[in-house]
């Protein structure tokens, strides 16, 4: 009985947040005239796909848009892995001062503050607090075991740390992609140039294109560029949940 | 004499307020293996690390072969460490886990690069390499197991691989923190041989960090007694059994726990124990407070009262194969004495009788208060005197 009413619940939340989704599927298969009716039915009568589909394809380079993104979003993962992680592995295992730093900015009430919410996405200090929780798991023993055998503490961190904080690492990457992908106003004050334009600003040229109106096209567009964040999700969900569990962040 | 292959000088340790680690003095002989043994908590690890140069002390310094290493790091001082949880790289196979250390070293970091291994000089190199982790493998007979991860891997196959790890590196000493403590019984026992055989073939300075007894004694050419930051007394297994220097050895050392019964020199010198004499020729003055440390198997319990005998209450026998535990109460004593022997002995004896036990006189121990032992004057002069 409980698992019934549980499953009714979740349910009715999943509709909740897939009906915009539905609907915009559903507005990129129909024709404007349809869009604009009255009735609101989710399966159209006159199907347009291969008309909002193609005017999403050609009046702006939809390829060389993704491409951006991707390039950006793996850009940024990289480089925010390569600055954070040596970080992480310092605050979480190596002595030195200042390391109270870290923890006076904790106790002073600082994260509590704007800045917090700033300051995460310009240096991803979330990175770095990410990894150091993950690292922390790790044993200091297997360090110490590194250093009596050679390495170098940058050779601990790329051959020992990374490879066993992979899961740490790939939940950061969705973070920071989807946060990344979806990114609208750092690329709106940047770029002007269509062929520099990442997914969402892609679909603000796409509008301005078209006039403003052709709904059908516009979803068929959003359709476009939503689709590999939803698969790359998919994909990547498992490592993804269990990087969750495994840093203690579970919600 | 030869120099000594570690030379430990002066160590002192403090982590914040607490002081770990003071005034160690400790000489390891080439090729000698020697355990620390205390409780948790003595800094035994700490001072291992110290050696490894994983740690710096607070003062003294680190001398290996003459050479004072203190400032050194720990990859250039060629000690390997063997830890209580292995500390397998769990990414890495077992022959990954064991190359490491010797690609560290061996190859240069452009030599490391991926791909490197194709040009021929690097190749020769990682075909040594090879061969040399085949070689220790088939000593620790771990061969079946190089392609696997430490998690597909039983304890004792793990605790194998960290020890190849160790001896491939072909090192100076082996550093062993507690290596056997996460084994199972069996297991341990049967390791502690292999560990002794391993070292008597290589030959290698071993410090071996254990806080069992059991495996101090049976393992190390030398035992390193630490209690409190200090090291008591460092000697052969059978000294520091029957001869130890400081009260807190003996009932450190020894299972069950050597008996301590407080006594007072008596005028006519011997020493009383809730007023009935245990012993004679102490050389300490009248009115003295001293313990007597009597072994279990050096306690005897007799139904006829004696000079020397005091008088017990038998409280319970605990029988355990091989030999037989008396567990006795003395009037004026708080503490139960225990006496060793065999099944067939106790058999004899009825729990809830009142029995007399006497101490074997030549192996009678004599602490003073302060917990150094105090000499004995026997009439036989056999025995050496120990004063502090």
């Amino acid at each position: 009985m409980t698992r019934i009413l549980r499953l009714a619940v979740l349910s009715a939340g999943a509709v909740l947040v897939l009906f915009p989704f539905l609907f915009m599927l559903s507005t990129s298969l129909k024709p404007q005239s349809e869009v604009f009716s009255a009735g609101l039915s989710l399966i159209p009568s006159h199907w347009a796909i291969v008309e909002n589909y193609g005017k999403a394809f050609t009046r702006i380079p939809m390829a060389r848009i993704l491409l951006n993104g991707v390039v950006v979003c793996a850009s940024i993962v990289a480089f925010q892995i390569v600055f954070a992680l040596p970080a992480a592995y310092a605050l979480a295992k190596l002595r030195f001062r200042g390391r109270e730093l870290y923890a006076a900015a904790r106790i002073t009430g600082l994260l509590n503050t704007l800045a917090v919410l700033v300051v995460p996405f310009t240096l991803s200090v979330f990175a770095i607090f990410l990894f150091r929780q993950f690292i922390k798991a790790i044993p200091d023993d297997l360090i110490l075991a590194a250093r009596s055998d050679g390495l170098s503490e940058a050779a601990i961190v790329w051959r020992i740390i990374l490879p066993n904080a992979w899961p740490a690492a790939s939940a950061f990457a969705i973070f920071s992609v989807v946060a990344h992908w979806n990114d609208l106003y750092w690329p709106l004050i940047a770029i002007s140039k269509t062929q520099l334009a990442t997914p969402p600003l892609g679909l603000l040229f796409f509008r301005a294109a078209e006039a403003g109106d052709d709904y059908g096209a516009l979803m068929a567009a959003t359709v476009v560029i939503t689709m590999p964040l939803i698969l790359f999700f998919l994909f990547a969900q498992r490592l993804f949940i269990e990087g969750m569990t495994m840093t203690g962040l579970k919600g | 004499m030869s120099e000594p292959a570690i030379h430990l000088r002066g160590i002192a340790k403090s982590f914040g307020q607490t002081r770990v680690l003071e005034g160690i003095d400790l000489a390891v002989a080439p090729g000698e293996f020697i355990a620390l043994v205390g409780p948790s908590g003595c800094g035994k690890s700490t001072l291992l690390r110290i050696a490894a140069g994983l740690e710096a002390p607070d003062e003294g310094q680190v001398m290996l072969a003459g050479r004072d290493v203190t400032a050194m790091r720990a990859a250039d001082r060629d000690m390997a460490m063997v830890f209580q949880s292995y500390a397998l790289y769990p990414h890495l196979s077992a022959r990954q886990n064991m190359a490491l250390p010797l690609v560290m070293r061996r190859l240069s970091s452009t030599e490391r690069l991926p791909f490197a291994g194709l040009l021929p000089g690097v190749r020769d190199k990682l075909a040594t390499i090879r061969a040399e982790i085949e070689a220790a493998a088939g000593m620790l007979k771990i061969t079946p197991l190089l392609e696997r991860k430490p998690a597909h891997m039983s304890g004792g196959q793990r605790q194998r691989v960290a020890l190849g790890r160790a001896l491939v590196r072909h090192p100076s000493a082996f550093l062993m923190d507690e290596p056997l403590s996460n084994l199972d019984a069996a297991l341990r026992v049967h390791m502690r041989s292999e560990i002794v055989d391993l070292h008597r073939r290589a030959g290698v300075v071993t410090l071996y960090v254990t806080h069992d007894q059991e495996e101090a004694l049976g393992m190390a050419d030398r035992v390193a007694v630490m209690l409190g930051g200090r090291i008591l007394q460092v000697a052969s297994p059978d000294t520091i059994y029957r001869d130890p220097a400081h009260i807190e050895v003996a009932s450190f050392i020894g299972s069950p726990r050597i008996n301590l019964l407080p006594a007072v020199i008596a005028a006519d010198g011997q020493a009383r124990v809730a007023g009935h004499a245990m012993a004679g020729h102490i050389a300490a003055p009248t009115g003295d407070e001293v313990r007597l440390g009597i072994r279990p198997e050096h306690l005897s319990l007799s139904p006829q009262p004696g000079p020397r005998r005091l008088p017990v209450r038998l409280d319970r026998i605990e029988f355990l194969g091989a030999e037989a535990l008396v567990h006795c109460r003395a009037v004026g004593i708080t503490d139960v004495l225990i006496a060793r022997m065999a099944p067939s002995a106790a058999e004899a004896l009825r729990p809830h009788t009142t029995l007399h036990a006497e101490a074997d006189d030549a192996r009678l121990l004599v602490f003073a208060r302060g917990g150094t032992r105090v000499a004995r004057v026997l009439a036989s002069r056999r025995t050496a005197i120990h004063a502090e």
